[in-house]
Formats: C-alpha cells, sequence, structure tokens
C-alpha cells in the first residue's frame, strides 16, 4: 500500500497548476475563489481555453478526442483545478451524454455530438425529473409517440438546472406506457430550438435562477436523435446515474472551500483573537477537515476500483452522501464565521462588512440542494441498504 | 407548577393567531416583501389597534403593560405567519430600553407614540468588529459645551432604514469591551451626520449599516445615567431573545406542520412519502426537537424577566442554544423532506427556513451562547 502519488502523477499536477495559472482568466479565478456565481459566458470561456489546449474532455478516451487519463489524473486534474480557482466543468454533457452516447449511441450520433461537447460548442442539460417522478423517477411520464420517422414528445421536466442556457437536452421518455415502467423508458436527444419547448424559470431560495421547467408540446424529434435502443433507456440512465455520483463527491471543491473558511476565520475576530485559533470554532473546522481527508483517500479507493472494472458501483453512492455533507457543513460554517454580517443579503461589490460576506448566506441556503439532487441522500441510503448492505 | 393560561392570555393568543391567518397569508406576505418599505404600515396599524405594540408599555403611558406570556403568545403567532414587520427592534428592544432608562419626560414623549404606533424606534448598537459581544463598544460620544457628539459605526441594524428614532449606544468612557462607560442615546435617524446604507436580510427584513459622523445631540438624548447603561442593555436584549424564542417555536411549529402535511400528500414509489420509515423516524425528530424547544421559550419567558443577571442570563443562554440547534435541524430536515420543492422561492417552507437560519443568527448565535453558559457561575 502506498497512500503517495508517482512521481510521474506528482509531475502531472504540477504540470496541471502550471496551464491553470497561466491559461485561466484572472476574473473568473477571482470569482471561483470568492464563491461568486459564475456566468455561462464564464463557464464557455475556460473550457474553451482547456479544449484548445486538448484539455477539453478530461474524462474521455482519446479516440473520442478526451485526454484519456486514468481516474487518478482525471482526478489530479479535478483537484488541482479546483485549488487553482477554475470553475467545475459542467457535468452534462462530459460526464452523462457523453459516455451514454459513446457507450450506447451509433456511430452518427458519436460523430455529430461528441466533438461538440469536447469544444463547448453544445450547451446540455439534463431532463429527467419531473413534477410527479423525482426520486421516483422510473414513474415518469412524458411521452414520445412514434410518427414515421419523428417521435412527437409531450409532456414536462422540471428542475432542469441551467436550461435556460442549454443547446440541447438528454431526456428520458416514455415509449411503451403498457409495459412495467422501467420497459418503457427511452433515452432521446432533443434540439432546445425546436419548436413547441418552453423553458420557464423556477427561482430558489438564494434569489438565483438555476432551475427551469421545461414543457414540450408536439415536439418532433427524428428517430435518429433516439440512444441506444427503443425502450432501453433506463439501462443507459443507470449507468450514467454512477457517473455523475462519483463526480459528486467533489473533493477538489471542497478543499478549496475549506481553505476559504479558514481565510475567513482567519481575519474574523472573536474575543479579540483570530476565529480559527477559537477552540470552539476550530474544533468544528478541524472535524470537517478530517472528515474530507478520509474521503479523499475513500474516492480514491472508489476510483482505483473503477479503473479496473470501468463502472462505477453502489459505493458511488457514499462518495455522494458524505460529498455533499461536507459540501453543506462547509458552507454552513463560513456562514456562521462571519457573524450578524451572514445576514446581509446583497450583490458584490456594495458589501456591508468584510468583502467575503455577501453571498455566504445565500450560497448556503443555495447548497441545501445537495443533498436533494443528484438522487437524493435518503435515495443512497437506500441504494447502500440494498446493494452494499444487501438488506 | 402551572402551565395554563389565564383567560385574557388565551383571548390573546387567539386573537393575534387570527389576526395573522387573516392579514398575513402567504400571498400577501410576499406582496408586503415586495414593497418599497418591505414591511406594512397597514398591518403595523393593525398591531397598535389590538394593543399588541403597547405589550411592554406602561398602562400610564398608553399601553396594555403586559407580561412576558403576553409577549410570548404574541411572538409565537408571529413565527408561523412570519410577520417582517418592526416589532422585535420597536415594540420589545426599544420600548424596553426606554421604558427601563428613561426620564419620566422621556418615557412621555415617546412610549405613547409606540404604543400607537406612530413612532419605531430601533436600537443601533451592533458594530463591524463586535460579533455577538454585547460590551463591544467603539462608537464615541464625547461631551460638546451641554451636549455630545458622537462618531462611529452601527452594523446590520435591523429595520434602521424605517425607523424615526435610533437608540445609539456609544462609548463616554472605559476600554472598548468594558461593560462601564456604555452610555444610550436617543438620535433622530434624519439628524446631520447620520447616514444609512440600507440592504434587505437572507429572511426578507430590511436594515442598514449605519454611520454617525460627528453627530450633536443635546443632554436630554441621554438615555439614562452616563457609562450605566450595559446591565439594562443585557436585561432589555433578554427580553428581546425571549421573544426571539417565542418566535422560533411558532416558526418551527409551522415548519413540522408543513412537512406533515406534505409528506402525506406527496406520492413517490406509489405511496405517500410518509409511509418511509426512514422519514417518519426524521419527522418525530423534528418533533422532538419542537416540544423542547417549546419548553425552551417558556422558560425564556418566565426568566426573561428576572432581576438577579446571572439567573437571567444563564437561563437565556440556554434556550437560545436548544432553540439555535432546533432551528437549524427542523429548517433544514423540512426543506430536505419537500425535495426540489423545498429549494424554491414559491413555497413558505423556503421562507421559513431562512427565517429560523436568521433567528439562529440574531443575539447572539448558538456557540456564542453555548460558551456563555458554560462560563457563567453555577446556578
Ligand atoms: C438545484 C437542483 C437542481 C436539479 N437539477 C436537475 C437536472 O438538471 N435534471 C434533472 O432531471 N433533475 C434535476 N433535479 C431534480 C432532482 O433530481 C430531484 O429533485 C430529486 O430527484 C428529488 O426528487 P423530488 O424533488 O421530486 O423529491 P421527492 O422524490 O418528492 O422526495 C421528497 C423527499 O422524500 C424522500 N424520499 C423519496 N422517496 C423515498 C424513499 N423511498 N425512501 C426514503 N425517502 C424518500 C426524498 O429523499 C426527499 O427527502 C435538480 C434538483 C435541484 C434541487
Amino acid at each position: 500500500m502506498d497512500l503517495n502519488f508517482t512521481p510521474e502523477e506528482q509531475a502531472f499536477r504540477e504540470e496541471v497548476r502550471a496551464f491553470v495559472h497561466q491559461g485561466l482568466p484572472p476574473e473568473i479565478r477571482r470569482k471561483v475563489l470568492n464563491g461568486v456565481p459564475i456566468s455561462r459566458d464564464d463557464h464557455i470561456a475556460w473550457h474553451r481555453i482547456l479544449g484548445a489546449h486538448g484539455w477539453g474532455a478530461p474524462s474521455w478516451p482519446t479516440n473520442f478526442g478526451g485526454t484519456g487519463w486514468d481516474p487518478v489524473r482525471e482526478y489530479i486534474f479535478e483537484e488541482e483545478s479546483a485549488s487553482s480557482g477554475a470553475p467545475r466543468l459542467l457535468p452534462f454533457g462530459l460526464r452523462m451524454v457523453g459516455p451514454v452516447i459513446m457507450t450506447f449511441g451509433d456511430v452518427a450520433q458519436q460523430q455529430r455530438f461528441l466533438p461538440r461537447i469536447a469544444s463547448a460548442e453544445d450547451w446540455w442539460c439534463q431532463g429527467y425529473s419531473e413534477p410527479g417522478s423525482g426520486s421516483d423517477l422510473a414513474s415518469l411520464k412524458t411521452s414520445a409517440i412514434r410518427e414515421g420517422n419523428e417521435y412527437v414528445v409531450n409532456g414536462q421536466k422540471t428542475w432542469i438546472t441551467l436550461a435556460q442556457h442549454a443547446d440541447w437536452i438528454f431526456c428520458l421518455v416514455r415509449t411503451d406506457p403498457r409495459v412495467k415502467a422501467q420497459a418503457g423508458i427511452s433515452f432521446l436527444l432533443i434540439d432546445m430550438k425546436s419548436p413547441g419547448i418552453t423553458v420557464r424559470p423556477i427561482i430558489t431560495m438564494d434569489g438565483g435562477h438555476e432551475v427551469n421547467e421545461v414543457w414540450f408540446e408536439d415536439v418532433r424529434v427524428p428517430i435518429e436523435n433516439l440512444v441506444g435502443e427503443e425502450n432501453s433507456g433506463w439501462t443507459y440512465a443507470k449507468f450514467l446515474l454512477g457517473h455523475e455520483r462519483t463526480n459528486i463527491a467533489g473533493v477538489g471543491g471542497s478543499k478549496r472551500e475549506l481553505q476559504r473558511l479558514k481565510n475567513i476565520a482567519a481575519s474574523e475576530r472573536k474575543h479579540g483573537k483570530p476565529l480559527l485559533e477559537d477552540p470552539w470554532f476550530g474544533a468544528r473546522v478541524a472535524q470537517v477537515e478530517i472528515e474530507l481527508m478520509a474521503l479523499e483517500i475513500t474516492s480514491l479507493r472508489v476510483v482505483s476500483a473503477d479503473a479496473a472494472r470501468k463502472a462505477p458501483g453502489p459505493e458511488a453512492s457514499l462518495l455522494k452522501i458524505k460529498g455533499t455533507e461536507i459540501q453543506q457543513a462547509l458552507s454552513e460554517l463560513m456562514m456562521q464565521a462571519v457573524g450578524p454580517y451572514a445576514l446581509p443579503l446583497q450583490d458584490e461589490g456594495e458589501a456591508a462588512g468584510p468583502a467575503y460576506a455577501p453571498q455566504l448566506a445565500a450560497t448556503y441556503c443555495n447548497f441545501r440542494k445537495t443533498s436533494i439532487y443528484g438522487g437524493s441522500n435518503e435515495i443512497q441510503k437506500n441504494i447502500i441498504s440494498q446493494w452494499l448492505l444487501r438488506l | 407548577m402551572d402551565f395554563n393560561l389565564t383567560k385574557e392570555q388565551e383571548q390573546l393568543s387567539d386573537t393575534v393567531q387570527k389576526f395573522v391567518a387573516r392579514q398575513y397569508p402567504f400571498e400577501s406576505r410576499k406582496a408586503i416583501l415586495k414593497s418599497k418599505d418591505g414591511w406594512s404600515r397597514e398591518i403595523w396599524a393593525g398591531l397598535a389597534e389590538l394593543g399588541l405594540l403597547g405589550l411592554q408599555v406602561p398602562e400610564e403611558h398608553g399601553g396594555i403593560g403586559a407580561g412576558a406570556i403576553e409577549t410570548l403568545l404574541t411572538m409565537t403567532a408571529f413565527g408561523r405567519g412570519l410577520l417582517v414587520e418592526p416589532f422585535l427592534p420597536s415594540a420589545i428592544l426599544s420600548t424596553v430600553l426606554i421604558r427601563e432608562l428613561g426620564s419620566s419626560t422621556q418615557q412621555e414623549n415617546h412610549l405613547p407614540k409606540m404604543a400607537a404606533g406612530e413612532l419605531i424606534a430601533v436600537p443601533a448598537h451592533g458594530e463591524p468588529t463586535a460579533r455577538y459581544e454585547l460590551a463591544h463598544v467603539s462608537t464615541s460620544a464625547s461631551r460638546d459645551g451641554d451636549g455630545y457628539v458622537l462618531t462611529g459605526e452601527k452594523s446590520v441594524v435591523l429595520h434602521a432604514p424605517s425607523a424615526d428614532l435610533l437608540l445609539v449606544s456609544a462609548r463616554t468612557s472605559g476600554s472598548i469591551d468594558s461593560e462601564a462607560g456604555i452610555s444610550l442615546f436617543l438620535v433622530p435617524r434624519d439628524r446631520e451626520g447620520v447616514t444609512l446604507r440600507a440592504y434587505p436580510t437572507l429572511d426578507g427584513q430590511r436594515a442598514a449599516e449605519v454611520r454617525l459622523e460627528e453627530v450633536k445631540v443635546s443632554r436630554d438624548a441621554l438615555l439614562g445615567p452616563e457609562g450605566e447603561a450595559f446591565s439594562a442593555l443585557a436585561a432589555a436584549f433578554d427580553v428581546g431573545i425571549a421573544a426571539l424564542c417565542a418566535e422560533a417555536t411558532g416558526a418551527l411549529q409551522a415548519s413540522l406542520d408543513a412537512t406533515i402535511e406534505y409528506a402525506k400528500t406527496r406520492k413517490q414509489f406509489g405511496q405517500p412519502i410518509g409511509k418511509f420509515q426512514a422519514l417518519q423516524h426524521r419527522m418525530a425528530d423534528m418533533l422532538m426537537h419542537v416540544e423542547q424547544a417549546r419548553s425552551m421559550s417558556y422558560l425564556a419567558a418566565v426568566r426573561c424577566t428576572e432581576t438577579n443577571a446571572k439567573v437571567r442570563g444563564k437561563s437565556l443562554s440556554a434556550a437560545k442554544v436548544l432553540i439555535g440547534q432546533a432551528c437549524r435541524f427542523v429548517g433544514q430536515q423540512a426543506v430536505q423532506l419537500h425535495g426540489g420543492m423545498g429549494m424554491t422561492d414559491e413555497l413558505m417552507i423556503s421562507h421559513h427556513f431562512r427565517r429560523l437560519t436568521a433567528i439562529e443568527l440574531t443575539l447572539g448565535d448558538t456557540e456564542h451562547h453555548l460558551e456563555k453558559f458554560m462560563r457563567s457561575e453555577g446556578l
């Protein structure tokens, strides 16, 4: 057993660090390091800079235009990017629909869609959830009825992250209402410019516009946009959920946020001393740091197992739960660190109190989502009970 | 031991609950939040009419001179409806301070108007580096002829933008953290040298950073004896903590009720999610938090008028700790059990969550009071 990275991996880390320091626009870096929300253009700009360097698809094999990195390198890349202030690459194209198209799509789909994901030309969003189908996703009702060379899609998706920017949406739709719920679902790729699609914003409690309702009214989708086989969508969706969950552990991002928390707590004063040195507060920071140390090793263990087996198993649920608990704990401690200055809700720039204080409470509120989305933490525990505990 | 309410108290509780239910439905509250001032003068007038603004005002000054239990009942009802009017800073904190410290002229000049809803006064006490330390005051008040000149910064002054009068704490002597040497001054908000930077807060209230630049006030602006305001401030803030605890109890119960209701109606996997035992146990935990919080809100109400400052302070800190933890657990779980719906601005549950979060951070957070409790001498 060796818990250290090899010299080659260390060298790779240096390479990533050097590239991010030189390539990342300072304004984007400043936003990320200060917890300021990232705009659509920021996301695209950074992804294109990476693309130009050949790093547009860090998790993909080389034959699809990816970097061909092993999971450990991919992990190092994420961690270094996060700590250097780079935005996290959005998962919808790279981590979700990309691997599905690679694994189950036909060659035409692969050639048409994959390069445009790696080069950030297409923005994808994930159309799974519906008002009546959240945790019980298989009960989804959005229907796709075959008419000649087209599917006609009707229904409503909801909670769709950043659909307002999306060029494409990948959807789970019902193609056979007569069979068992899981058996009648298909995986469709839909152009967001198609007539009959309406996107309506949902405003979350932090005031942000991050999620949307997406309505489909007689939307015509060419049959060549069906991935794999009709009525096999559920299999592909399960495959994809594993990918989503590994990513969700977010160790790199949490390490960066831990550093931000420490910086804030070092600036704040309690009884005339830095808050970070206060035994009450300091112990709580230490507690989260220790959890994060453990999670890093746990997630590397899962990642290494994946390297041998290739598809993330139910262990991913553990990473999702722990990862999000840590993210939430960090956001909570940051909010509490600034004391009464957590209360003002304001935009950057017109800050009351220290420059790092605005946004902290909003982020705390926003991060309640992490234990709800991507399969709620209760559902993850059900998965652990069923597949790891075998109860 | 007697947990029963008097007939009058029951009536009051009933009246306030009905008022909130009728006048403050969620949709009306939304409109109020969006309005220019962020709260409603109409509601304020309604509260005055019910005598609630005079709960803490003695009868001879036009109030009803009621006790802590009436405040408990009122605030619990407000917590359910999430009132955003300046009740806590004006009708509780400032009213208590003027009542306890004011000369008879000062009382006569302000309390009747406050009870009638015609004057809003808020304490401007917290400072940028004070965190939650009550004695940390660096704003200075120096003698100037027959009056004083005030200079300093006050932070997160709740409802300052709507206040007619600020109760400014300033140091007439002593070092920055010393209890001795703190004085209180009645300063009209539009007095020359007073500037405000206003903003909304996390929970939809309004507040401001208040800057005092060589603000001249006359001698009769001094509230209470010079340099001796600390103990009255501590006493008033303890009454405020009791009120906050009561408000929290109302908001906690409302959050639990809404969650139970949602769990009964929301169906996934062919059954109401309330049938899942994992969620049943979570709601059972929520209920235990709510009941423990309610008990502590009673203790806080009964002890907040205790004259022995140590006994009072320790009980109030205990209440704030337990209720802060309840706010955190119940608030977070209420959102969690609502799934995506819990995240939306559209549902009341996220507003309750935000208010519960803010309550934990107001008048000393959980950690502050845990430490204060631990350091206070045994009872
Ligand atoms: C910010 C955000 C972004 C999102 N982005 C996307 C997106 O881009 N694309 C997309 O398709 N979806 C997205 N979602 C939707 C997300 O996946 C769902 O919210 C999630 O699956 C939960 O479904 P629900 O909201 O309907 O809650 P419900 O399923 O109604 O759950 C309510 C509560 O019941 C619990 N529960 C349900 N079933 C069980 C059970 N069997 N045992 C124990 N507890 C249970 C849940 O854990 C939860 O606490 C997003 C959600 C949020 C909040």
